[in-house]
């Protein structure tokens, strides 16, 4: 197989070459190829919405497809991690724990209504407002719980996140970044609150503008 | 089963000293219940699992309730002297009630297929005087609920085995479901606030 040396080959003689049965691809494309299509997700599930999860990883839905049906129970060997359910404070700091045990590069999809935003409980006193405030999610998916369908949507845009990932620039994946973090401080417990309350460098709060 | 008032009455026969009281219901669930005193606890909660008319062998729900200080309006005929003679005046008497928390149990009986009884422990006051009587020895399916009745309003269970916060983590100072608890002021992004939560928003961005 011909690796391209420069970004663009001309495109005739691509062509022509294909025509042959050579192929040429960027070392890039392949890499992403590759990663996006192997991607094993941390196995664990917080509320009702891991019934989804295991739903779309079951034969009816068959999440096998992307090529993410290894679910892994070990943060060592898992790619992604789904937050799927309800994150309540006292279980947030394990979260961030397993997400800091994952080894780069790492991904989340937060799913749910409760994972991105606390959802129904978001005005309780005993749930996080969105696992965002401790650690970058990749892909937010709406749903209370979101259907299977909507789990393998979000699968199909952070492999398409994936695949649009560069070597160098700043598009460039965290594990190829030397100065991007690959562990988020882990909240702690309170007497009245966790604390800090959020990842001032993962997240702010939007600013609200009202006619 | 029989009538609230005959278990009652069996109650005050068997457990000598116990005080007794029935709180009427005048919802339309209708169900009354009955105040026990807490130091009696443990001895009537044996009567009524082992007395072989009630055997209350299943204890299906444990709750607690929160009860502020309150005043009662009572309205009642009072004795005046109005224009220099004696008159009967109806009056509203209002009584000051201090507050206390209370701890709410459901029995009922697989064998016999009767119930709910409704069994209540109220505690001196809503400080210092929080201590009840465990009926874990006595029914092993209170342990969590009792525990969660501990994390959430404070009430101390004395001879429960194990007795720790179950849903909030330790450390935590609070009791969630008082009346008088503060959540936390976390709500710095609201999209579509409203009613008590729009004014918690409002509070917090005026800081």
């Amino acid at each position: 197989m011909e690796v391209a040396a420069a970004p663009g080959v001309d495109e005739g003689l691509r062509s022509e070459l294909s025509k042959q049965g050579i192929f040429t691809v960027k070392l890039q494309d392949i890499y992403n190829w590759g990663r996006k299509n192997s991607i094993w997700p941390l196995q664990f599930g917080l509320a009702c919405c891991a019934i989804e999860m295991i739903a779309a990883s079951m034969a009816r839905y068959d999440l096998a497809r992307f090529g993410a049906e290894v679910f892994r129970p070990s943060p060592r060997q898992a790619d992604l991690m789904i937050v799927a359910g309800t994150v309540t404070k006292k279980m947030a700091p394990q979260v961030v724990r397993l997400y800091n045990q994952m080894p780069e590069p790492k991904y989340v999809i937060a799913m749910g209504a409760c994972a991105i935003s606390g959802g129904p409980f978001k005005q309780g006193y005993n749930v996080l407002k969105g696992i965002d405030r401790y650690i970058p999610v990749d892909v937010h998916i709406p749903g209370c719980p979101p259907r299977p369908e909507a789990l393998m949507h979000a699968f199909m845009t952070l492999q398409r996140k994936i695949g649009e990932q560069t070597f160098a620039g700043p598009g460039r994946p965290r594990h190829l970044d030397p100065e991007a973090p690959s562990e988020f401080p882990v909240p702690g417990l309170g007497e009245d609150d966790i604390v800090p309350a959020k990842n001032e460098q993962v997240w702010e709060a939007p600013v609200m503008v009202r006619g | 089963m029989e009538s609230l008032d005959q278990i009652s009455r069996r109650i005050q026969d068997a457990v000598p000293g116990v005080r007794v009281e029935i709180v009427p219901n005048d919802t339309p669930a209708a169900q009354p219940s009955l105040v026990i005193s807490s130091e009696h606890a443990l001895a009537v909660a044996k009567f009524l699992k082992d007395d072989p008319q009630l055997q209350f062998d299943y204890a299906s729900n444990v709750t607690g309730v929160d009860w502020l200080d309150s005043v009662i309006k009572t309205k009642g005929k009072v004795k005046k002297i109005v224009d220099g003679e004696e008159k009967e005046v109806e009056e509203t008497v209002e009584t000051k009630r201090p507050g206390y928390l209370e701890a709410v149990y459901h029995f009922y009986s697989m064998r016999l297929k009767h119930g709910p009884v409704v069994i209540r422990q109220r505690t001196g006051n809503r400080s210092d005087q929080n201590h009840l009587t465990s009926l874990t020895p006595i029914w092993r399916g209170c342990e969590f609920q009792e525990r969660e009745v501990y994390d959430l309003y404070g009430v101390v269970f004395d001879g429960h085995p194990d007795l720790r916060r179950i849903l909030m983590w330790e450390g935590f100072k609070h009791y969630p479901m008082r009346k008088d608890y503060v959540p936390p002021d976390d709500f710095e992004y609201e999209p579509t606030p409203h009613d008590d939560v729009l004014a918690r928003a409002k509070t917090h961005s005026a800081k």
